[in-house]
């Protein structure tokens, strides 16, 4: 950069110029902030208090800006200079309002200001403009794995929206698990009768496509590359190699049937007349081929009475089977007994239930079959009997709490499902840890696990995306329902969690939507959720890399290799730029043009630590800007007060944490520091999935170095906040800040 | 009577549901429970000691075809007609109606159990009212005092002595009632009437639904 010129600008308006001392805040940032420039405005957001800043940009070749108004969330389409370095002092959310109006309370909040534009512009200082990511990728074409109703449904989307598709079918027809119903659950109004499956509709439209390209019978044999620029390889039948260039991928790879085998008490495979949901879909079909009624297939005799046995090895709290509710199976006995019944109302069908679940308009459909005369009972099936053609199926009656049994030609098993979501990568990269030290078991493990795999990625983190509970696809199940953590490679329909065909299908669209996103931001050089837009990348400083490998190891998208000499080797476009790899580093060689180790170290140092007979302690919170900043802003919106020695300063996850923060925090002569980040674990909901743990795992080690420094080892706090703790989260801060004020002030202050 | 109950059973065999559902009044709605409880958690006549059978239960024996034990249930006699579980119900089963429904079918083929407070009361009620196109009050009373014998009524009566002298004495209840003089209704001979008709129509509906 030429020539560094730096200005901050104190906004005056939203009662900031009464409740503070805006001439004592611009002395500030001239005398501390040592900023070339400092203006003051009535009212900065406003057309002319950006025409202000405009104005200084390019006539006086402003490079840095220290906008000290209010939060960085808010007014972001007036406070928006690309071609600068901009920082934001939060004087509203973070000082005025969240201070009451009182003479005693005056000396505080002043102080407080002062310290968050010190801090501003500290942090401008330390900042550059990104330049965003030079090694794009710029091919638009989506890849879309699996060619059921999710997979077809992406490709249709995506290519609405203008977009090429090559559409990859391991089968030798498009239509997956929908193409084998006879007919399946509605989806429009009255939601009282079954439907056709709508397969060859869809089929139809994608063979008269141009935009897409479909491969039958293939397979991902190489997925080489990063966002905006895949290299593809196909195996397709006849053992040839087709290569595509993609822009992004979707997996709908859906699910497989839990095998009805592991149900000998339900007597599968003792009689052909105990079917599961998919054999009873072939009978149906088989039977309408032929005109005639569903047959029994032991005598072949038409069926006079059926029962539906739920959850056959679902929702299994013993751990022997399936744990889960697989979301689709009551709708589709609901469905099926309506074969029977709308056939031929003297049919005998009873759903035996524990809790009969009907997502979407499925209620409808439920009364519709009562309606018809299907008959619901709440029990549970403990065995299930053949005897000649017939089977006796022995419950207990939950509601009169009697064990008892039901006579039936033919019994359905709602078995639920399992994903196809490829090779759980923790169990492959054990079992190559022991393949390599010359496990031969484990070697053909892995070449057995290798065969299961979907994307085949060249990635050093495995051959495709994580899983997560129960072996699904990992997503962000709460707020990013397609996101993978392998950037632009998104997951969608029943491979990510149970459901049903329409829900897939909004699901595949979603997913859709989210791939375009990732590949037009690729080809820009910019980040994909959740920081999409985002220009800066990480660095390395590689004279300073002691090749320990921790970034690459820890980095929660695979983004980064290593190359030949050992040294990271980034992957911009799989970077989703949390900042993990820069909380890793031991030795901080890892940095953002805006993000650094600092960036925020130094408006560590800005702020201004009285001396320790002041009794004014300084408590630093290092927040989430997810969900912990968020909260903070939202609790000033709604004037929740909290304590004036805290200093917050957003962080882009805590696994961006670096330790030298905290080190230099309490050096410096704070009191406290309290670390806001996402819940972590099972239920996490941390933005970049594993960053909030991976920064909690490192500040564990936190209480040695206290110890070491004869600190109390409260003086440093690790909180989980939700973005929804906005009336909690000042009272939390609150006691903690009364905790400090009980222990003596730091002994570092001073030095 | 007996003999009804006999030929029912030989109509529907084993087909309860479709018994109820045809000759019960508003039973066409018992298959479309869904068995969520909240009928009998709703009930403020303490199901637990009070019923052997609450509503959900009933409905789940007559779809489990127990006919005898529908029968001889009390459960539907003890409905107040509160219409808590009316209102509550997810579904939007009138499940008062239906219990009514079920016990005046149950009378009918004269499977009522013998001597039911409830049945009592509404037979007495219906004969009191439909007699002077309004309830004399004093009458049903005396009915419902004197069900258990002459030593039992009058204990009871002057029980409620205090009771009955307040209310006379506030205007509420006129002992001339006792000799079936009081309020009348303007057009007696109208109700009997309409009435009459009412009965002959549910007659009418009852005879061709028994033919189907």
């Amino acid at each position: 950069m030429a020539d560094t010129k730096t200005a901050a600008y104190i906004c005056k308006g939203c009662e900031i110029d009464q409740r503070v001392d805006v001439a004592a805040l611009s002395k500030v940032a001239t005398k501390s902030g040592k900023m070339n420039l400092v203006r003051e405005h009535d009212f900065l957001c406003s057309a002319d208090g950006v025409a202000m800043i405009k104005n200084d940009i390019e006539t006086e070749g402003v490079t840095h800006a220290a906008i000290c108004a209010c939060s960085r969330r808010a007014k972001t389409e007036a406070f928006n200079f690309p071609t600068i370095a901009m920082s934001r002092g939060n004087l509203r959310e973070g000082v005025i309002w969240i201070r009451p109006d009182t003479e005693e309370a005056r000396e505080t909040t002043q102080e407080m200001a002062e310290d968050y534009v010190r801090m501003a512009c500290a942090e401008v200082k330390a900042m550059q403009v990104p330049p965003g990511n030079q090694k794009t990728g710029t091919v638009k074409t989506l890849l879309v794995v699996g060619g059921g109703m999710s997979g077809m449904t992406s490709a249709l989307e995506a290519s609405k929206a203008g977009y090429k598709v090559v559409l990859v079918e391991k089968n030798g027809a498009l239509g997956g698990w929908a193409s084998k119903l006879h007919k399946r659950v509605p989806t429009r109004e009255p939601f009282k009768s079954p439907e056709d499956n709508g397969v060859a509709d869809m089929v139809a439209r994608i063979e008269a496509d141009s935009n897409i390209k479909v491969y039958l019978n293939a397979s991902i044999a190489k997925t080489d590359g990063a966002p905006g620029r895949f290299k593809v390889e196909i195996a397709v039948e006849s053992g040839a190699v087709a290569q595509e260039d993609i822009g992004a991928i979707i997996q709908a790879t859906g699910f497989s049937l839990y095998d009805a085998n592991k149900l000998p008490e339900f007597g599968f495979g003792k009689t052909p007349n105990v079917v599961d949901q998919a054999g009873l879909e072939a009978l149906a079909k088989e039977a309408a081929a032929a005109g005639k009624p569903i047959c029994r297939p032991s005598d072949g005799q038409p069926v006079k009475s059926v029962v539906f046995v739920q959850c056959a090895g679902q929702r299994d709290a013993s751990g022997t089977h399936l744990q889960y509710c697989s979301g689709f199976c009551c709708n589709t006995s609901i469905k099926q007994a309506m074969y029977f019944k709308d056939s031929n109302p003297d049919i005998d069908t009873v759903v035996l239930f524990t809790d009969l679940r009907t997502p979407g308009n499925g209620e409808d459909f439920y009364r519709a079959a009562q309606n018809k005369g299907v008959i619901f009972s709440k029990g549970v099936v403990s065995s299930v009997i053949p005897s000649g053609n017939a089977c006796a199926v022995k419950f207990k009656d939950l509601i009169l709490n009697e064990d008892t049994e039901a006579q039936a030609d033919l019994v359905v098993l709602a078995t639920g499902v399992v994903p196809n979501s490829g090779p759980d990568l923790d169990a492959l990269a054990e079992a190559n840890r022991l393949a390599d030290g010359g496990d031969e078991t484990a070697k053909s493990q892995v070449v057995a696990m290798m065969d299961q795999s979907v994307l085949n990625l060249t990635y050093r983190q495995g051959p495709d995306v994580p899983q997560f509970k129960h072996g699904f696809n990992d997503s962000h199940f709460i707020c990013f329902p397609y996101e993978t953590r392998r950037t632009a490679i998104y997951a969608a329909g029943p491979v990510r969690r149970p459901m049903d065909i329409l829900q897939a299908q909004e699901d595949a669209t979603g997913a859709a939507m989210k791939a375009i996103q990732a590949m037009e931001n690729a080809g820009l050089g910019k980040a994909a959720h959740p920081r999409a837009g985002d220009l800066s990348f990480p660095t390395v400083r590689l004279e300073g890399c002691t090749q320990c490998k921790r970034c690459t190891v820890e980095c929660p998208f695979g983004a980064i290799d290593e190359d030949e000499k050992r040294f990271p080797l980034f992957n911009e476009s799989r970077c989703r730029r949390c900042g993990t790899c820069m909380g890793a580093c031991p030795v901080r060689v890892i940095s953002f043009e805006n993000y650094s180790v600092n960036t925020v170290g130094s408006q560590i140092k800005a702020v201004d630590v009285p001396d320790e007979f002041s009794e004014k302690p300084r408590i630093l919170i290092l927040a989430c800007e997810n969900d912990a900043y968020p909260a903070l802003d939202m609790a000033g919106m709604n004037r929740h007060e909290y304590d004036p020695y805290v200093r917050v300063i957003p962080i882009r996850c805590l696994g961006s944490v670096n330790t030298i923060w905290i080190t230099d925090a309490l050096n410096g002569g704070y009191d406290g520091v309290m670390l806001m980040g996402c819940k972590h674990g099972e239920e996490y909901q941390c933005h970049f999935v594993k960053g909030s743990e991976l920064g909690r795992y490192r500040l564990s080690k936190v209480g040695d170095t206290l110890k070491g420094m004869n600190l109390e080892t409260e003086r440093v706090m690790d909180m989980e906040v939700a973005i929804t703790d906005i009336a909690t989260l000042p009272q939390k801060i609150n006691d903690y800040a009364a905790l400090i004020k009980s222990f003596p002030p730091s002994p570092f202050k001073g030095f | 009577m007996s003999d009804l109950n006999q030929e029912m059973a030989e109509r529907y065999k084993n087909n309860f549901l479709k018994e109820i559902e045809e000759q019960a009044e508003m039973g066409e709605w018992v298959k479309m429970c869904m068995q969520c409880g909240l009928c009998s958690g709703s009930c403020p006549t303490n199901f637990h000691s009070g019923w052997d059978h609450p509503p959900q239960e009933i409905f789940m024996l007559i779809r489990a075809g127990k006919r005898e034990e529908v029968l001889n249930s009390e459960g539907m006699y003890m409905c107040t007609s509160c219409y808590n579980c009316y209102v509550r119900c997810p579904r939007k089963v009138p499940v008062t109606h239906v219990m009514h429904g079920i016990a005046e079918y149950a009378y009918r083929i004269g499977r009522a159990p013998k001597a039911q407070p409830t049945l009592h009361l509404s037979k007495t009620f219906w004969s009191n009212a439909t007699k002077y196109g309004r309830v004399n009050e004093v009458q049903l009373t005396q009915s419902l005092y004197f069900k258990d014998g002459l030593g039992a009524g009058i204990k009871k009566g002057l029980e409620m002595k205090d009771v009955a002298l307040g209310l006379v004495k506030a205007g509420r209840l006129n002992p001339m009632e006792a000799l079936g003089m009081g309020h009348k209704c303007k057009d007696i001979k109208g109700i009997h009437a309409m009435l009459a008709k009412a009965e002959e129509l549910e007659a009418r509906n009852k005879a061709a639904k028994g033919k189907e």
